[in-house]
């Protein structure tokens, strides 16, 4: 069945057929009453049909592949530093390992409860970018403003063999919780 | 056919891939859990109103009471009115159009306040309030409730507006109005619900 509310358009188009329903409804009631009531369930039924015999979208394109550029047996390697990060120093020893650097867009609350983000995911992107540019075999991704969620995502798209993290202890000790693969401190 | 098997090999050679449960994004499933907790919580008011006016045959209005019927309708209008101009602002800047998302929230917002200003003067002059019977309880909690609502939905729209103007949405970027905008869409059903059930019927 597909969400009539899951888009913007999805919900401006249901909203047509509330009206149109709506209509159908008031008027058969204008008529008769029971007649109304005949009219206010074939309506629900008819909204409910239309709903229930829609594709819902993405439902049939095929599953995401994890992306890897590199040959089988390179070493891979997750690095999570904070914005505003300038340079970072780890073992990848003649820069053998693909590397993807992940920088969580970190908000304050009131950003966060606004959608006012924007700046922030920028910050992050300049500073993934950044960072991406000095290391060998290595690109950006700008995570959520939670770390940990941010590096969880990243993992979706990227098998990483190892997490680094820059700079941050607490953050490492909940990586580590929460992940089945090593992780150490840049 | 060999270098198909090497180029699935080399894809990924890491853990297993994942199971993507759900291609709804955090944002708008959150939003369509909030959406889905309103239903509810507007669905108890609804059952109140069956109770009074189907079970109890409360008369509708009540008499001497009236519902400025007409008043309602034209601000039905502005309020339907206003959702067309949501769209088109979210249309706008996913064509790259910021001017037209500009002009797009700050119709929709005027025209939500018009709405929300008309109903306050509806309430003063009406005739009636919360306490004069069962049929004046459930008018004002369901239009009522409504008012919160649209009120939440302005407040929305004023963000939406203020990051507009602030040069905060792009073509590429621009999840805050469609998340806005799913929500202003359900604020414009429920007061089809509503206007219909507790005004026309």
């Amino acid at each position: 069945m597909r969400n009539p509310l899951r888009s913007e358009a999805e919900a401006f188009r249901f909203l047509g057929a509330v009206i149109v329903g709506a209509l159908v409804i008031v008027g058969a009631a204008y008529l008769n009453t029971w007649l109304g009531v005949a009219a206010a369930i074939l309506a629900v039924v008819g909204i409910g049909w239309w709903l229930k015999q829609e594709p819902v979208p993405g439902a049939s394109d095929p599953q995401p592949k994890l992306a890897s550029s590199s040959p089988p047996g390179t070493h891979r390697i997750l690095l999570v530093a904070a914005p505003g990060t300038e340079s970072v120093r780890f073992a990848n020893a003649n820069g053998a390992a693909e590397v993807v650097v992940v920088v969580p867009a970190l908000a304050t609350k009131v950003e966060a409860l606004t959608g006012g983000v924007d700046d922030r995911r920028a910050d992050a992107k300049r500073t993934a970018e950044t960072l991406a540019a000095q290391l060998p075999n290595a690109r950006a991704y700008i995570g959520a403003d939670d770390p940990v969620l941010a590096v969880e995502d990243a993992l979706r798209e990227f098998g990483a063999d190892e997490i680094v993290v820059a700079g941050d202890d607490e953050l490492a000790e909940s990586l580590r919780s929460r992940v089945t693969i090593p992780v150490s401190r840049a | 056919m060999a270098a198909h098997a090497h180029a699935e090999h080399v894809e990924h050679h890491g853990p297993p891939a994942p199971h993507f449960s759900s291609r709804v994004t955090p944002g708008v499933l959150g939003m369509f859990l909030f959406i889905a907790s309103e239903i509810m919580l507007f669905g108890s008011f609804f059952t109140a109103y069956f109770f009074v006016r189907v079970v109890n045959g409360t008369p509708w209005p009540t008499p001497p009471f009236h519902l400025p019927v007409y008043v309602a309708f034209v601000n039905t209008c502005i309020l339907v009115t206003s959702s067309f101009t949501m769209h088109w602002a979210l249309q706008s800047i996913k064509r790259g159009n910021v001017w037209g998302l500009r002009a797009g929230l700050l119709l929709t917002f005027l025209m939500g306040l018009t709405f929300l200003i008309t109903q306050a003067v509806e309430y003063s002059r009406i005739g009636f309030n919360t306490s004069d019977g069962a049929f004046a309880t459930i008018f004002f909690c369901l239009t009522g409730l409504h008012g919160v609502h649209v009120f939440v939905g302005l407040s929305i729209l004023l963000f939406m507006t203020i990051r507009a103007f602030r040069g905060h949405f792009s073509a590429e970027e621009h999840h805050g109005v469609e998340i806005g905008g799913i929500y202003w869409h359900f604020v414009d059903v429920m007061w089809i619900v509503v206007y219909m059930t507790v005004y026309i019927l």
